[in-house]
């Protein structure tokens, strides 16, 4: 049996290690916060980007455009979003894992895709395995504003417009609820599934100065609306996650505390029983 | 006298939404003014003022980058970054005003230059909307 300042000494430090956890569950948690009122408003700009881009690209069959079009495909772009740091419980490795495993099912050689990796995480893991980056960004706020990933969401859809790729994909953790995330693929571009939904109707606009240029504006600036989504969904989600795995680890950390405490009850009283009987004994033999 | 809605969003958020008289701004194409019952129409804008009037009175809105979209009762602007004059930080245009003008004297590539062109354009309209707002 561990002696009586072992234990003393575990009890102290898993008591710290708790409130340290405790700590960055609270942290997490008003992060969370932070972050869903950071996508609920978000939610007005993207509806009503996506009402008129639905709105060119359905009401007009001479809508044409490059991100419109599915061309064959040489190269094939992916958007994976990960967080800077770890202690998040699965949130990381579940989406690499998803990635990982598309990669290798869709492809035979590195030529055939590339990675724009969010976040330090994904960017480590990624490195490991040789396949190839094309563009990272680490260091990310927790908060970001839009100005923020601009530029790498700029020239990410630059990319497709320029032909280096020819379809993109975006993955990251939906955020369903604070206990529930789930990773999630969707196709950036080129835009196929812009359908408005539940058939409400369409306002037919005039164009100034005419279709193809507003689409030359509106298109890119939607898609990089459309990572900026996903990126505020991923950081609700990784905060969530990491609220989920220090609650967890808090937990655990009480559980062991008592159950350390009752066996160093235990020891102290084995160690006064044992006194006393020496203590009893050393008198008896005295009589 | 006839007023419609005017709301500015930005993907950081709203920025703006009220009632006024006339719209004007700056698209790509010329300077558009809006009335009510405009019929609906779409336009980009380019890095400038929007100018709202109520009451005699102008506010304005600096504008970087995005769209215009008009209904009869109804005008959104769709922006990537929008500022009341209020919500401009002057020191942080300045700045970005001043990297701006040295990147475009230290005569770099295509790509460069063009991003530092459209910096120091955003920088000068926000400073602008700053000073005259």
């Amino acid at each position: 049996m561990a002696s009586l300042r072992d234990i003393k000494g575990r009890i102290t430090s898993t008591k710290k290690t708790m409130q340290i956890t405790k700590a960055m569950e609270m942290v997490s948690a008003s992060k969370l916060n932070r972050a869903e009122q950071n996508a609920k408003s978000f939610v007005p700009y993207m509806e009503k980007m996506q009402e008129v881009v639905a709105s060119i690209a359905s009401g007009n069959t001479g809508a044409d455009h490059p991100m419109l079009k599915s061309r064959p495909v040489k190269k094939t772009g992916y958007i994976v979003i990960t967080a800077d740091r770890g202690l998040a419980g699965a949130y990381n490795s579940n989406v690499l894992r998803k990635v990982y495993s598309v990669i290798q099912e869709r492809h035979q050689s590195t030529d055939e895709y590339a990675v724009i990796v969010i976040g330090k995480v994904g960017r480590d893991f990624f490195k490991k395995r040789n396949i190839p980056i094309a563009k990272e960004i680490t260091g990310l706020a927790d908060q970001p504003a839009f100005a923020d990933i601009q530029a790498i969401a700029s020239e990410t859809v630059d990319m497709y417009a320029n032909e280096e790729v020819d379809e993109l994909y975006m993955y990251y953790n939906h955020y369903v609820s604070a206990i529930s995330q789930v990773v999630t693929e969707k196709k950036l571009l080129p835009l196929t599934d812009i359908n408005p939904d539940g058939g409400q109707k369409l306002t037919s606009y005039e164009y100034e100065p005419d279709e193809k240029e507003i689409l030359n504006v509106l298109l890119p600036q939607y898609a990089e609306s459309l990572i900026y989504g996903a990126l505020l969904d991923g950081k609700a989600s990784e905060h969530a996650a990491r609220m989920t795995a220090m609650k967890n680890a808090t937990d655990n950390a009480g559980e062991m505390i008592d159950s350390l405490t009752l066996s160093y009850n235990r020891a102290r009283q084995a160690s006064i029983t044992q006194e006393i009987s020496e203590i009893v004994s050393g008198a008896a033999a005295l009589e | 006298m006839k007023t419609l809605t005017v709301s500015v969003v930005t993907p950081d958020g709203p920025v703006l939404e009220d009632q006024y008289e006339m719209v004007s701004c700056k698209a790509e194409s010329g300077e558009l003014g809006i009335l009510p019952g405009h019929i609906p129409l779409v336009a980009p804008l380019t890095i400038s003022a929007v100018r709202l009037k109520k009451d005699n009175k102008t506010e304005k809105i600096a504008v970087s980058g995005g769209f215009l979209e008009v209904r009869p009762d109804k005008v959104t602007v769709l922006a990537q970054a929008a500022e009341k004059p209020s919500d401009i930080d002057v020191d942080r245009a300045r700045r970005a005003k001043e990297r701006a003008e040295r990147r475009l004297q230290a005569k770099q590539d295509d790509i460069d230059f063009k991003r530092a062109e459209l910096a120091l354009k955003r920088a000068l309209n926000r400073l602008d909307v700053a000073q005259n707002g």
